[in-house]
């Protein structure tokens, strides 16, 4: 406990230090420039995504977004949304669905005032993924700046990683015929821009985060909110963070 | 719609709908423990001195040749992009399971396998160069690499290092078989996979069905050369098949009772899944009639005084259900393994193609395919002594 | 020891072999393998700039203002200050960079604000939703309601 601590207090310490030139990339971004933004330098971020399930309308407009924003084959999900119905206590027990990834909303099902939300889904990006871990040729990789990425012309497509995903984030993309996933916009994220899913979110329900960035509002927002990771017994370090996530999410 | 079309119950993952691993990935295993198996069984002539066995001891090498060629076709069938699979030899990832596989099989390929099998049939090859004819004699010249050193010494040599050889080559069995074990059991994701007990249970299944193989290749090869079966060596291969079956099967009822004692969060969603879609494959067809009833059968041959076609009809049965047995093994971790959500709150169903790049049909020709180079094999390097082969 | 070495003189060449074989493969390895592999971790870093050259479809709502104040202006003030304007009218990267190569079809109220507003009881029940077939009677949203200023009356 206390060496996580001091840890934590020595971490934000480095933010502090580390990033002023981030921050003023930022302010590029900020002003509506993002392609004047100077060099990105990968050693000064550190990427991460906070989703409010609370906030989600289920309108499905993140799950069109990346499909369009990155060609995501039909049928399979970069990101998806799920709805869970969830009876009185039986918290392991819930009912989930996800017609067709949330892509086209969800048609209303239930009616008795239980406790029903949603929950986007993504890639966690995790700092100790097991998908990388496993993936015998170094073809998806977790990059400098915290993204978990899949280098499509060096994938085997050997499919060891999407099994080795604990939160079927991976698909096998039969375009291309290898491994795909989110990759955080990385194209986006890395000119100042934020995420096809977080630009075409309604509601802030998803906002994207530089851990790395200590004017970003993920500092506040993460000090004084109750925060969880999806599947924490897995122990990957996810980056996805949720606020106020129901227990009977999986 | 897409849902209903895949025969999905409760809630899947949207991307865990369809199946990652196909039939090809559970021959592999399949594949990989024929080999392993067949290997430990021509090593107990040789190591551990089990005068019996002798008989088979150049058939089951040949045997674990055959199929360890066989071993990589279906990975390779199965990648979305085969012509890249070098990169596993180019910038092997040292932190994965999978990586160091290329390696593995060409150390056991190189190394062990031919450096055995070319050590224990070089006085015949450098004989055959000689007596020869046509292509036969061109192989044959090849295979001595040059050297007609056949020299009593030379002889004593290739002794001591096949024995050598022969030594690595078990630990190195257990190596290529236990590995792909780990392979699956190292998945944390995935409850059906993680658990340390499966490169074991994997060796195990796999000295069985390579055990089985070898027993029922011989009673074959015999009946078709219309030699007498060697009554003493089938007798001792289904007691090695008794023992390794017994300790594989309470390998596998151990890692079962440790699930249901234990009943974590994924018990509920295993438990369901064994007795409705793996029902046919894992509780009949691997433990009944697979398991269960082979031991039977092998346990009266010890307990009770069998006449000798008894026996052999005992050793055929039993023989050709480990087979099925092990086979419904390597499926029920395989495709069992894909089948429930890692959400724990639903299933999928896996839907065989027929003639597709990961289908039945590619699935049978690579079953088939090892025969054919055993056929092969036979014909180049005849397993036993020439005047029999020509009755 | 001569007669050691012809003894094994059949050994030495499956040696020699194998060793031809290894180095072989390290000579290939070292031609063929990717440039710079590693530089940044157990990957290609070529494989970071393929991923970044991927063309932007959502050009982002700031890059709209600079054209489009006035809708801007009148958003900025109403209930949908919040929503980026692609978020009702689609990745338009191509319209921002040349608005003359495409102009952008007006989006339908009658699909689009249903989307959102269709009441679900999974939704926050803070989140303003009606059932819209009661709610609008058949007639477009629009009839009633600013898309850019929804709220009717101030
Ligand atoms: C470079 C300036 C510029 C930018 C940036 C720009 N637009 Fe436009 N937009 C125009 C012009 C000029 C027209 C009129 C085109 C015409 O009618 O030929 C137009 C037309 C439109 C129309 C159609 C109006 C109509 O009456 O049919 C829509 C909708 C629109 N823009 C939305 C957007 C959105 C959303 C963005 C941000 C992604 C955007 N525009 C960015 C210049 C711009
Ligand atoms: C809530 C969804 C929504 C948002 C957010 C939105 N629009 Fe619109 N916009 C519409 C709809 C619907 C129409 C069509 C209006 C009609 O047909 O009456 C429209 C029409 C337009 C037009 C055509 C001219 C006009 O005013 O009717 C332009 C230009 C335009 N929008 C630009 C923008 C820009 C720029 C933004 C961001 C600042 C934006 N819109 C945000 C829904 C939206
Ligand atoms: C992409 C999602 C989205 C779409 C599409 C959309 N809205 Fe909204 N709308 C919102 C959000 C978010 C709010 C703000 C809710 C809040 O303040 O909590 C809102 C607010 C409103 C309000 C104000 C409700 C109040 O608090 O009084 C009205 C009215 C409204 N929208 C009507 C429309 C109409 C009409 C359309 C179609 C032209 C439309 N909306 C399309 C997301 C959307
Ligand atoms: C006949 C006019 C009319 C039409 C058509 C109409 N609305 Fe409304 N709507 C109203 C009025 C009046 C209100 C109440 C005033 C307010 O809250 O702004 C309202 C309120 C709303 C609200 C806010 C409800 C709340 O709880 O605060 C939403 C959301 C809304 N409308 C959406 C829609 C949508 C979506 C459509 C199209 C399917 C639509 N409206 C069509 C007149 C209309």
């Amino acid at each position: 406990m206390e060496m996580t601590r001091r840890e934590m207090l020595v971490k934000s310490g480095k933010f502090i230090l580390l990033t002023s030139a981030a921050a003023a990339a930022w302010d590029y971004v900020l002003a509506g420039k993002a392609e004047a933004a100077p060099n990105y330098d990968m050693t000064k971020h550190w990427w991460a995504m906070v989703i409010d399930p609370e906030k989600c309308i289920g309108c499905g407009n993140c799950v069109r977004a990346c499909e369009t924003e990155n060609d995501v084959p039909e049928g399979y999900f970069r990101t998806w949304i799920e709805r869970y119905h969830v009876d009185d206590w039986d918290m392991e027990h819930p009912q989930v669905d996800s017609p067709n990834g949330g892509h086209d909303g969800f048609p209303e099902k239930y009616h008795d005032g239980g406790k029903t939300f949603f929950v986007p889904k993504m890639c966690n990006h995790c700092a100790d993924s097991p998908c990388t871990q496993v993936c015998p040729v170094g073809a998806t990789f977790i990059t400098p700046d915290g993204v978990v990425l899949i280098d499509p012309k060096y994938c085997l497509g050997c499919r060891y990683c999407i099994q080795a995903c604990p939160y079927g984030c991976r698909f096998f993309n039969p375009k291309t015929n290898t491994a795909d996933k989110c990759t955080l916009c990385y194209h986006r994220i890395t000119q100042g821009l934020t995420t096809a899913c977080c630009e075409a979110c309604p509601t802030q329900a998803r906002v994207l985060a530089d851990l790395k960035n200590p004017k970003d509002p993920i500092h506040a927002f993460l000090r004084t909110h109750s925060v969880q990771v999806l599947k924490p017994q897995m122990a990957t370090h996810a980056k996805v963070f949720y606020k106020n996530l129901d227990g009977s999410v999986r | 719609m897409g849902t209903l079309l895949h025969g999905v119950e409760g809630y899947m993952y949207p991307n865990e709908v369809e199946l990652q691993w196909s039939v090809l990935i559970v021959l592999y295993p399949y594949i990989t423990g024929l080999v392993a198996g067949a290997f430990i069984l021509a090593s107990l002539e040789r190591v551990f001195k089990v005068e019996a066995v002798k008989p088979t001891y150049r058939l089951a090498l040949l045997v674990a040749l055959a199929f360890l060629l066989v071993a990589p076709l279906p990975l390779q069938l199965h990648l979305g992009h085969p012509e890249r699979s070098f990169e596993m030899y180019l910038t092997p990832h040292r932190s994965s399971a999978m990586a160091m596989f290329g390696f593995v099989y060409l150390w056991y390929l190189m190394i062990v396998l031919l450096m055995e099998i070319w050590l224990d049939y070089r006085k015949n090859i450098v004989e055959w160069a000689e007596t020869g004819t046509g292509l036969k004699r061109w192989i044959y010249r090849i295979l001595t690499l040059g050297s007609r050193n056949v020299s009593a010494a030379a002889l004593r040599v290739d002794d001591r290092v096949g024995y050598f050889i022969t030594l690595i080559g078990v630990p190195s069995a257990f190596l290529l078989h236990g590995y792909v074990g780990f392979i699956f059991g190292s998945i944390k994701a995935n409850p059906w996979w993680s658990t340390p007990l499966m490169p074991v249970v994997f060796i195990f299944s796999a000295m069985v069905s390579g055990i089985a193989a070898v027993l029922l290749l011989y009673m074959l090869t015999s009946k078709l050369r219309r030699t007498p079966i060697d009554m003493r060596c089938v007798d001792t291969i289904g007691r090695y098949l008794l023992y390794t079956f017994v300790i594989d099967f309470s390998l596998e009822m151990l890692d079962l009772v440790h699930r249901l004692y234990e009943a974590d969060e994924s018990l509920r969603a295993l438990d369901f899944m064994v007795h409705t879609r793996l029902f046919f494959s894992q509780v009949i067809l691997q433990i009944f009639i697979g398991t269960l009833l082979p031991i039977a059968l092998l346990g009266l041959t010890q307990i009770v005084k069998l006449s000798e076609g008894a026996r052999k009809a005992i050793y055929v049965a039993a023989g050709s259900v480990t087979m099925i047995s092990i086979f419904a093994m390597r499926w029920n971790v395989v495709i069992g393994g894909q089948l429930f959500s890692k959400s724990f709150l639903g299933y999928t169903s896996y839907k065989m193609a027929f003639a597709t790049r990961e289908g039945l049909l590619p699935a049978i020709i690579l079953v088939l395919l090892p025969f054919l180079i055993l056929y092969v094999l036979v014909k180049l390097l005849p397993p036993w002594p020439k005047r029999e082969a020509a009755v | 020891m001569k007669d050691f070495l012809r003894s094994i003189e059949h050994l030495l060449r499956v040696v020699l072999l194998l060793a031809l074989g290894v180095i072989g493969f390290l000579v290939v390895r070292r031609m063929v393998i990717p440039a710079e592999f590693g530089k940044y971790g157990h990957f290609r870093p070529a494989a970071l700039d393929e991923i970044r050259a991927h063309p932007v479809k959502f050009a982002g709502r700031q890059a709209c203002e600079a054209c489009h104040s006035d809708q801007a202006d009148v958003k900025s003030k109403g209930k949908h200050a919040n929503l980026g304007c692609e978020a009702c009218h689609g990745a338009l990267a191509r319209h921002a960079e040349d608005p003359g190569s495409l102009v952008p079809k007006l989006p339908d109220t009658a699909v689009l604000c249903a989307r959102c507003h269709e009441a679900n009881q999974a939704k926050p029940k803070s989140f303003p939703q009606v059932k819209t077939a009661e709610h609008s009677s058949g007639l477009a949203c629009n009839t009633c309601h600013k898309p850019h200023d929804p709220r009717i009356g101030g």
